[in-house]
Formats: structure tokens, sequence, C-alpha cells
């Protein structure tokens, strides 16, 4: 497993003097979900559609698997927030044109059944017909995550892929994604503004403050144990740990970062694991439960 | 329980119809005085003066007429003599043509103009100069040049087709979502692939309400083309039977044309229905 998968090495994107962003640096390893959070303006889906090829920086280069990337490829699918569906098509239309552009010399069977496959995963199996126009919202997001699963690319880059959704139907597609990344190890960089989403979906996340000139503040190893459940995952003793920290980033830090005065070294972008006391590593949760909970003043430790 | 809105619509088209047929029959019954003539004179001045029958042919003249047309819609009986069928054929092989070599040009070039800003920008005073020419005002250079009446009407029918179809297709293509476009360009789609299954589809509805109207504007050019050119088609019927003072030919003429004119529309309203997609 290779640390670096992808590497981002010092990229930045300017408009004329002025610079959305400049000389960020990250690397994700294969087979992780890396979130990216930080207030809209900040150049999120700059760094993803640069991440897709489909924009370019104004310096750096992005290194995938070892070769920079100059143009959009079929090992990078992209999951729109829009869900970009084309709308003349009917579901395995789509699917199956994603499919066909991968596969170029594949027979019509051969197409279909691999479209087929990836409709069945996402639960749209008997709506191969439809158009997109007679689907809901979430139906729509589905499609497009089928689309972008059944080229079986090296990486998924999602663009807000929920936010356009109601929050029943948005926790679904969330546990589907979730269910999907971690049986096929999928890696995965999405942007995101839902903090929550990001606890639960990412293992690792990115930090980034309001532009112009926003710049990686930290990375977030996410503590929560791999077998999270939405269901419970609230009550882990280091939920809400991770949760402050980063809503603590989002109203205050994201615009002060600058001034903390930090020696930030943006190649060296400090991993923080919020909540997680070092030296009680190997002890049962429930136990650092409680010994957070009184770091945190919430209640003293009974002896 | 109330009859629907389509039956009911039908049956108020009907009553105007009926009435604007028993005004048109009122207004023509004979009313002018009868004159005393010789009736050797009397024989030379026709119905109009002998008995004051009015000179507009009534409803009842013209359903006559066309009844005989219908029965023999592609007698020929020379150049001056031919069946109305064979009269709208002309026309129709004549628009039929010169709105095909206009769709085989205006298409790929709007296709250019939609996808390169710089052929948009580049062509953009020639379209606009070219385009508010009155199609019948490139005639005298057609006829000088082509040398053939036929072709020179066809070159009309053409030119007045072309920038409809041209502007609709520029436009269309230039209009593809950019979504769409992005979709293609992460799935390494060629360009000549992605112009027939991404940019096609998506600019069709735009291109097929661009070339309904140019049948439109066609249809409507040929018959003053074949008025100037003569020989053949509707048109050249129309002015022919004004020659011949034959109002009531005139008249069904009229008829005819505005019913292969709705024909045409509703063609390419049926093929725009085909090609929209609901979003």
């Amino acid at each position: 497993m290779s640390a670096k998968f992808i590497s981002i090495e010092g990229i930045a994107k300017r408009y004329g003097a002025t610079a959305i962003f400049e000389d960020l640096w990250l690397s994700i390893p294969r087979g992780g979900f890396t979130c990216v959070i930080g207030h809209s303006g900040c150049g999120k889906t700059t760094v993803l559609n640069i991440l897709a090829g489909l924009d370019r920086p104004s310096e750096g280069v992005v290194i995938v698997d070892a070769q920079a990337i100059d143009r959009p490829s079929l090992d990078r699918a992209v999951i729109f927030q829009s869900h970009a569906l084309l709308p003349w098509r009917t579901v395995m239309g789509n699917v199956a044109y994603a499919v066909s552009s991968k596969w170029r010399r594949h027979t019509r069977a051969q197409i279909h059944a691999q479209a087929q496959k990836f409709i069945d995963l996402v639960g749209l199996t008997g709506a191969e017909g439809k158009r997109p126009a007679e689907l809901s919202g979430g139906m729509k997001q589905r499609v497009g995550i089928a689309r972008a699963l059944s080229i079986e690319p090296k990486i998924m880059l999602m663009d807000e892929p929920f936010s356009a959704l109601d929050a029943l139907t948005r926790g679904t597609l969330q546990d589907e994604v979730r269910r999907i990344c971690l049986t096929t190890g999928q890696t995965v960089f999405m942007i995101t503004h839902d903090v929550d989403e990001a606890i639960y979906l990412a293992d690792r996340i990115v930090l980034m403050t309001n532009g112009p000139g926003a710049k990686l503040a930290e990375i977030v190893d996410n503590p929560l144990p791999k077998d999270r459940a939405r269901a419970d995952i609230h009550r882990h003793p280091l939920y809400y740990a991770v949760r402050n920290h980063i809503i603590d980033f989002l109203v205050t830090r994201s615009k002060n970062f600058a001034a903390e005065g930090s020696a930030h070294d943006p190649r060296r972008v400090p991993v923080v694991r919020p909540g997680v006391i070092e030296n009680l590593a190997g002890v049962p949760g429930a136990v650092q439960h409680e010994v957070m909970l009184h770091r945190t003043g919430t209640r003293f430790l009974e002896s | 329980m109330t009859a629907s809105l389509t039956l009911r619509a039908a049956l108020v088209s009907i009553l105007i119809f009926l009435a604007f047929i028993l005004a048109w029959h009122l207004a023509v019954r004979g009313t002018a005085a009868v004159q005393q003539m010789d009736p050797e004179y009397a024989k030379l001045m026709g119905t109009t003066a002998t008995q004051g029958k009015s000179a507009m042919p009534g409803p009842l003249d013209v359903g006559a007429k066309l009844w005989e047309h219908a029965r023999r819609p592609f007698y020929d009986n020379g150049p001056n003599d031919k069946g109305v069928g064979i009269q709208l054929a002309y026309s129709i092989a004549r628009v039929g043509i010169g709105y095909l070599l206009a769709v085989l040009v205006a298409i790929p070039i709007g296709f250019l103009i939609g996808m390169s800003p710089l052929f948009s920008k580049a062509l953009d005073p020639f379209i606009q100069v070219l385009k508010p020419i009155s199609p019948l005002a490139w005639m005298p250079l057609a006829l000088y040049t082509i040398k053939d009446s036929g072709l020179s009407a066809i070159f009309v029918i053409f030119i007045c087709s072309l920038w409809p179809m041209l502007i609709n297709t520029a436009f269309g293509v230039a209009a593809v979502r950019k979504e769409w476009l992005n979709v293609a360009r992460t799935l390494e789609v060629g360009t000549l692939r992605r112009a027939f299954t991404i940019i096609l589809p998506a600019a069709a509805p735009t291109i097929l309400t661009g070339m309904r109207i140019s049948i439109g504007i066609a249809w409507l050019v040929i018959v003053a083309a074949e008025m100037l050119v003569g020989g053949t088609g509707i048109g050249y019927f129309v002015w022919n039977e004004w020659n011949n003072l034959s109002i009531t030919n005139v008249i069904i003429a009229i008829l005819l044309i505005g019913i292969v004119g709705m024909l045409l529309d509703l063609l390419l309203a049926r093929a725009t229905r085909l090609v929209t997609f609901p979003e």
C-alpha cells in the first residue's frame, strides 16, 4: 500500500493577481476516504477539478499512481453535485455510456451486464428504463454513483454529492456510499460542507482555511473505529471531540488561521487526532470515554 | 357531463367555418342589375353582365372546381395546363431539394460556429449582413450565374432556409451544458463521439426548432420565387390563373398552399417532439 497514491505537490490557482490558494501539499493513501471541509470560496471545488483534470493549476502538479495529471482520465471518476446525467438517456443508457467509453471493444451484452451490475449495486434495479426526469433527486444521484463506479476507477472524486438532497435521502445515500467504499476499497476524495457527513464517511478530514490565499490548515485523523454505524456514532466517546474540533475550526480558526502565528509548513500539514489521549492507547473505549468527559469538564471521575 | 375541450373546440371551429361559408355565399349572390343587350353581344359578355352574377366565385363554384381538381390532380395538357397535383409536386420538390441542401450546409457550419469561439466571431459579420437580405433579391444573380430558372428557384430556397437553421444550430451547440461536456471529458470521449453523443442530442431540440422556422419560410418564398421564374409550380399556377382571370383557381391555389404549409410544419413539429427530452 503506497502512502502517496495521490500526491498534490505545491499547486496554486490564481486569477490575475488574486490567488484562490497557493502552495497546497497533500498526499492521500490508496483505499483512503478523504474529505475536504472549508467555507465556500476557499477553492475546494477547484482542487477537486484539478484532481479530475478538468482544471489546471497555475503552478504545481498532482501525481496519481506515479503519473502527473494533465487531463481527465477514466481512472478518476467524478460524481458531480448536480448529478450531470444525460437527460435524453435512460438510467441504463447513462451508465452504459460510461461503460462503453471505458471498454470500447466490449459487445453490447458485456456493456449491458457491467452497467446492470452497478445499477443493482446502488439499488436501482427495475428503474433501468426510466429517464432522469422521472427520477427523484436521490435516485438521480444514485445513477451518478453507479455511473462513476461502473468504470471501476482508481479514484472517486465527489463534489458535494449529497448537498442537494433532503436529510433522509442524504443519510441513506451516505450509508450506501460507505458500504460500497468499504467493500470495494475505493480511494475517495470528497468535498463537503457537512461536518457529520465528513466524520461518518472519512478516514481523514482536511480542514481548509478561507480564501483568497486558502491553506490546508490541518488533517484530522478520524479516531472513530472503521466499523462505526450511523445509529450510534454520536455515542462514541470521541465523536464530540472530533466534531467540536472541526466546528471550532469552521467558526473561528478558518478566518483567523494566519493570525494563530504557529509556524505553518504547507509541505507538512499537521495531523491531529482530537480527543485521543496518547498514553491511553490500548485502554478500552468505555474508559477512554470517562477520561475524556472528565477532561472536558462534563463529569468528574468517580473514585 | 361536459364534453371534452377538444370536442367543444372542434364544434366551435365547424360553426365558424359554416358561418364563413354562408357569409361568403350571401356576399357573392347576383345583385347587379341585368342589362338589356343584343343576344349576340350577350354571348361575348358572360354571366356577370347578362345575369347579374357576381364576378367573385362563391363557395359552391370553388367546391365544384376543387372536386374537379381532386378527380384529376395529375393531368398534363402541355405547359400551361397541368393538374394542381403536378404543380404542388414541383413546388414541394424544389422546397425539398433547396431545404435539404441548406440542412447539409447549415448544420455542420452551425456546429463549427457553436464549438469554436474564433469562427463564431469571424463569421458573425457575414451572417449579420447576409441574413436580412430578402431571398428574392438573390434571384437575378442566381439566374445570371446558374442560367437555369428551376435551379435558381432551388437556390433561393436554399439561401432562405439557411439562416434560421445556421443560427439555431450555432446557438444550440454553444449552449450545451458545461456539466454534460465535463462528463464526456472525464470519460475520455473523443471529439467526434462527443459531437454525436453529447452535443447533437443536447442541441437537437434547438436545431429542430430552427429547421421548423426554415421550412415555414421556404414554403412562403417558393410561391413568390415561382411567380418570378414561371414554368411550373404552385406559385406559377397562381399567376397563370390570374392571367386567365380564373379567380376560382386562384382561391383553390391559396387554399392548397395553406394546407401544404400546415402539413410541412406538422411534420417538423412531430420530429421536434421526437428529439425533445424532459429535464
